[in-house]
């Protein structure tokens, strides 16, 4: 089966600086695959190799298995929706849309149908004569993608596209680009540094850090197994605990650590006696019962209440911050400000990952 | 203007002598004077040439004034070298238009793809004829295609002109330039334009108001043009020239008949101009 | 030149290199070579050119330089353009001050288009304008002496008519780059120094003059250089007492027939307009680029 998008041991070098450092990944045809990295970590980089923008300084992007070097923007299958959406103001909607097929030559007649049959898809039926001044934020967005759809890419390319709108625009845009994605098939490789929108749209998901590629996973398993201190602490919230791996057995980790010795799944480069770090989430942690065995102890600071959840921030002796979710059922419960607690968690839903791999 | 004088008196009658008022508001009257003698200074000479050109006097004057007629622009439409210095101009203006505006243009262009370095001694090359007198620009014109066998006439005048029109247009391009955003040329190009398109469909029509406002002023620098001209005219006599030239073999109020029309080709242009810009800002702060 | 043929591909880039390349070789450069070259060599017959007397020499300069009425000329053309400058810097800053300041914007827009009337009408008109208000019994004498501040006509021609009729013509060149950079001045800054006690005349020699630095310099090289070159207005408005540089240059060509002396008065010309234009731009220390508007 052939992949749709497949990147072979990229490399990147501005100068002294390497932006992409050896990455390999292949996207599945029909997939909405995510980068998902803070801004500076290469994910823009990468787009624009695949685009053509770029040519890599070593390493191969093929696309539908053809290998893609020294072909330019205009020769691959891809469509880019920008940013800045770059849409043409001198133009008026319909032409935008049809941009890319005049660029192929089809008659003017047919480029202004096909406008309005891809207006209807974006639900904007009548808009083909309006200048791209008149149009909304979010119209703006649809006729990007329309634009896009228009050469019927094998891959489109998405640069957050979503970040210059309002926070509920762009949220009803998460949903509209998940639909448009189902209904065409054509596969999405979108970039962003807002992981609660890669998490939430995606097949799947690469997390970058300083150039280098971290995991490749689908959102539940990122959250869940993240292979990498950096992911670990990049995608959601989480607490790191410092510690030493003690024994490692049927899959759970033991360590001593300031508090004592707490278990863990292990993770990767976690090994007896090497030192390694225990990651566990807010949600995770629990108020312990006074007489378990293992637990975290720390002082309250203050507990916001966030409706389903209460969220309590609290030091550690060694002054490290911890932060559980508790649900708003136990919060009867919860200690008050000032006072000492003790969090416990099942081993189970806290990993343990080893700290050579270095954070980046 | 609101002027202080003018404001009602406050509620508790505070009693500003006389003379310190009238000294606080000397150095406003001063400025009035000024800007009142700026515009005579401006608009008198023009005045006195227009009116002239209605007075019977065979020298063009006010003074003394013999009676009103309109018989010089009769006289002034029936001028053949006028007209024959018109068209001169008008096919000067043309061939400058017709190089500078593309040679310019494509400076620009030039000049936005380069780095820092090269870009600023070439921009030191680009802007030097502005900045050289506009007789050693008509001289070393003449001094070149002498050598080569050419004397001066309409070719030497469109080329000594289009030397210097080409860094204005240069100029009006470049500054249109910097608020160009590339990624429309990316844009384009991922869509799968080639080059060729993306630069006629994309960047082109983006400079077109540059382009036609550069065409514009081209024109005007040309026909209004004498210094570099007066070198290469050969034997040509564009409109300047014959403005001049009058001076020397009889002035008649004919020529200000001339020039009135051409204040007053002036003054509509420039104020179409203004409406035409004013209705562009009123449409563009208003979207629907 | 490899980022323009990546912008534009091969065949459009190499048409715009072409086309800048034929301005610049041909149309900016050569010409200029051409007249060094010529000021450079003796006037000769065409029968000895190329032959034993057609050799480089300071000749033409040394001419210059020794024949007392030319100098004289030069010398007072450079002085002369320098007091045009002085003085449209003087008539124009206040406006432009007022302009970018002080106008409300619907009052500053109507006095620009004021001003551009008489800019758009070409320099020859606009010194023939003055050439008929300065005749001895035209309309100014009649004025001074209708109003008793003159008990009989006087000659306006001369110097002093060539200065009126150039800084009129030259205002617009002043005027505009000073206007353009004030008003990119914020006006907070003039009202702190004023809150902080400044005088008026602080205040434009501590904040205004320091910001519009480039504007003025850029007014100051292009009047001087328009003065320097102008041949319309000495011819109109001088007197034969009041001869300007390039009428003589114009003599040379035109009724001295010596070509190379003149392009050797020309190339004198040039050279001072390019040093005041330098020394100009380091004094303020502007640079080249933000002279053009």
């Amino acid at each position: 089966m052939s992949h749709s998008v497949a990147l072979e041991r990229i490399t990147m070098s501005f100068g002294a600086t390497k932006a992409v450092d050896d990455v390999s990944f292949t996207v599945e045809p029909g997939e909405f695959f995510s980068i998902l990295g803070p801004s500076g970590c290469g994910k823009t980089t990468i787009l624009r190799m695949v685009a053509g923008f770029l040519a890599p300084s070593a390493g191969r992007v093929l696309i539908g298995d053809r290998d893609m070097a020294g072909l330019g923007p205009n020769q691959r299958p891809t469509a880019m929706i920008f940013q800045s959406l770059a849409l043409f103001p001198l133009m008026p909607v319909w032409e935008n849309i049809a941009f890319g097929l005049e660029a192929r030559g089809v008659p003017r007649a047919k480029r202004r149908r096909r406008a309005d049959e891809l207006l209807e898809l974006i639900a904007l039926p009548g808009y083909g004569d309006r200048k791209i001044a008149e149009l909304s934020g979010g119209q703006k967005q649809r006729v990007a993608i329309a634009r896009a759809l228009a050469v019927e890419p094998e891959v489109l390319l998405l640069d957050e596209p979503l970040s210059a709108l309002d926070l509920k625009l762009r949220q009803h845009m998460r949903a509209e680009l998940r639909a448009i994605q189902k209904r065409t098939g054509v596969t999405f490789l979108y970039i962003t540094h807002d992981q609660s929108e890669a998490l939430a749209m995606s097949d799947r998901v690469a997390v970058m850090s300083a150039g280098v590629l971290q995991q490749v996973a689908a959102p539940r398993t990122l959250y869940e197994d993240p292979e990498t201190p950096f992911v670990a602490r990049f995608v959601g919230e989480t607490n790191a605990i410092p510690g030493t791996v003690a024994h490692v057995a049927d899959g759970i980790a033991a360590l001593d650590t300031a508090h004592g010795r707490l278990s863990a799944r292990a993770g990767r480069g976690v090994a007896a006696g090497r030192a390694a770090t225990l990651y566990v989430r807010p949600e995770a942690l629990g108020i312990a019962a006074a007489d378990a065995p293992s637990a975290l102890g720390a002082r309250v600071e203050r507990l916001d209440f966030e409706g389903a959840f209460g969220l309590l921030h609290a030091v550690t002796a060694d002054g490290a911050a911890v932060l559980a979710a508790l649900p708003s059922t136990t919060l009867g419960a919860a200690p008050a400000a000032g006072e000492a607690v003790r969090f416990a968690f099942a081993p189970r839903d806290a990993i343990a990952l080893g700290a050579a791999q270095g954070e980046a | 203007m609101t002027d202080a004088v003018a404001l009602p008196p406050p509620a508790t009658p505070v009693r500003t002598p006389l003379a310190t008022r009238a000294a606080a508001a000397i150095p406003k009257i001063l400025f009035w004077i000024y800007v009142g003698a700026f515009f005579v200074y401006l608009f008198a000479p023009l005045v006195v040439m227009s009116a002239a050109a209605f007075n019977t006097s065979r020298f063009p004057t006010l003074t003394p004034w013999l009676g009103t007629t309109t018989d010089w622009f009769a006289q002034m439409a029936d001028d053949a070298a006028m007209w024959r210095a018109l068209w001169t101009s008008a096919l000067v203006a043309l061939g400058v238009v017709a190089i500078a505006v593309p040679v310019g243009t494509a400076a620009a262009l030039v000049l936005t793809s380069l780095h820092a370095r090269a870009r600023s001694v070439l921009y030191a090359l680009m802007v030097s004829p502005l900045l050289t007198p506009g007789v050693v620009i008509g001289i070393a014109t003449l001094v070149l295609w002498r050598q080569i066998g050419v004397g001066g006439g309409l070719l030497l005048i469109v080329l000594a002109q289009a030397s210097f029109i080409s860094a204005y247009v240069m100029l009006m391009v470049a500054a249109r330039l910097q608020r160009f955003d590339r990624t429309l040329e990316e844009a384009a190009l991922g869509l799968g334009a080639t080059k060729l398109m993306v630069f006629r469909r994309v960047l082109l029509p983006f400079l077109r108001p540059a382009l036609l406002a550069a065409a514009l002023l081209a024109t005007l620098q040309s026909v209004e043009n004498y210094n570099t001209t007066l070198f290469v005219r050969g034997f040509e006599t564009p409109l300047t020239v014959y403005i001049a030239t009058k001076v020397r073999t009889g002035l008649t109020p004919a020529v200000n008949a001339l020039a009135l029309v051409m204040i007053a080709i002036t003054i509509a242009g420039a104020l179409a101009w203004e409406i035409a810009r004013r209705l562009e800002a009123r449409r563009a702060a208003t979207p629907s | 030149m490899g980022a323009l043929t990546a912008r534009f591909g091969a065949g459009l880039a190499g048409f715009f290199v072409l086309l800048v390349g034929f301005w610049l070789a041909g149309l900016v450069l050569a010409p200029n070579l051409m007249m060094i070259d010529f000021a450079l060599r003796p006037n000769l017959l065409p029968a000895d050119v190329g032959g034993p007397a057609d050799v480089y020499s300071l000749d033409n300069l040394a001419y210059l330089a020794g024949e007392p009425v030319h100098r004289d000329i030069f010398f007072k053309t450079v002085w002369a353009s320098a007091l045009v400058m002085l003085a449209t810097f003087v008539v124009c800053y206040p406006l432009a001050y007022w302009l970018a300041q002080t106008a409300s914007p619907s009052a500053a827009s109507l006095v620009v288009l004021a001003l551009i009337v008489p800019f758009w009408i070409n320099e020859v008109l606009r010194t023939l304008a003055w050439y008929i208000l300065f005749a001895f019994r035209g309309p100014l004498n009649a004025l001074l002496l209708g109003l008793g501040i003159l008990d009989e006509p006087m000659r306006w021609y001369g110097d002093g008519g060539v200065l009126v009729g150039m800084v009129y013509a030259y205002i617009l060149f002043m005027l505009f780059p000073i206007y353009n950079s004030i008003e990119s001045l914020e006006k907070a800054q003039v009202e702190a120094a004023r809150d902080l006690g400044a005088s008026t005349w602080r205040i434009h020699t501590r904040i205004v003059i320091p910001h519009a630095k480039a504007g003025i310099a850029t007014g100051c090289v292009f009047t001087f250089m328009l003065a320097a070159g102008s041949y319309v207005a000495p011819a109109l408005l001088g007197a034969p007492g009041s001869r300007w540089f390039t009428q003589i240059i114009y003599n040379w060509f035109f009724e001295g027939g010596d070509w190379n002396r003149g392009a050797a008065y020309a190339l004198v010309l040039l050279v001072l307009c390019l040093a005041v234009v330098l020394i100009t731009l380091r004094v303020f220390r502007v640079s080249l680029t933000d002279v053009a508007k």
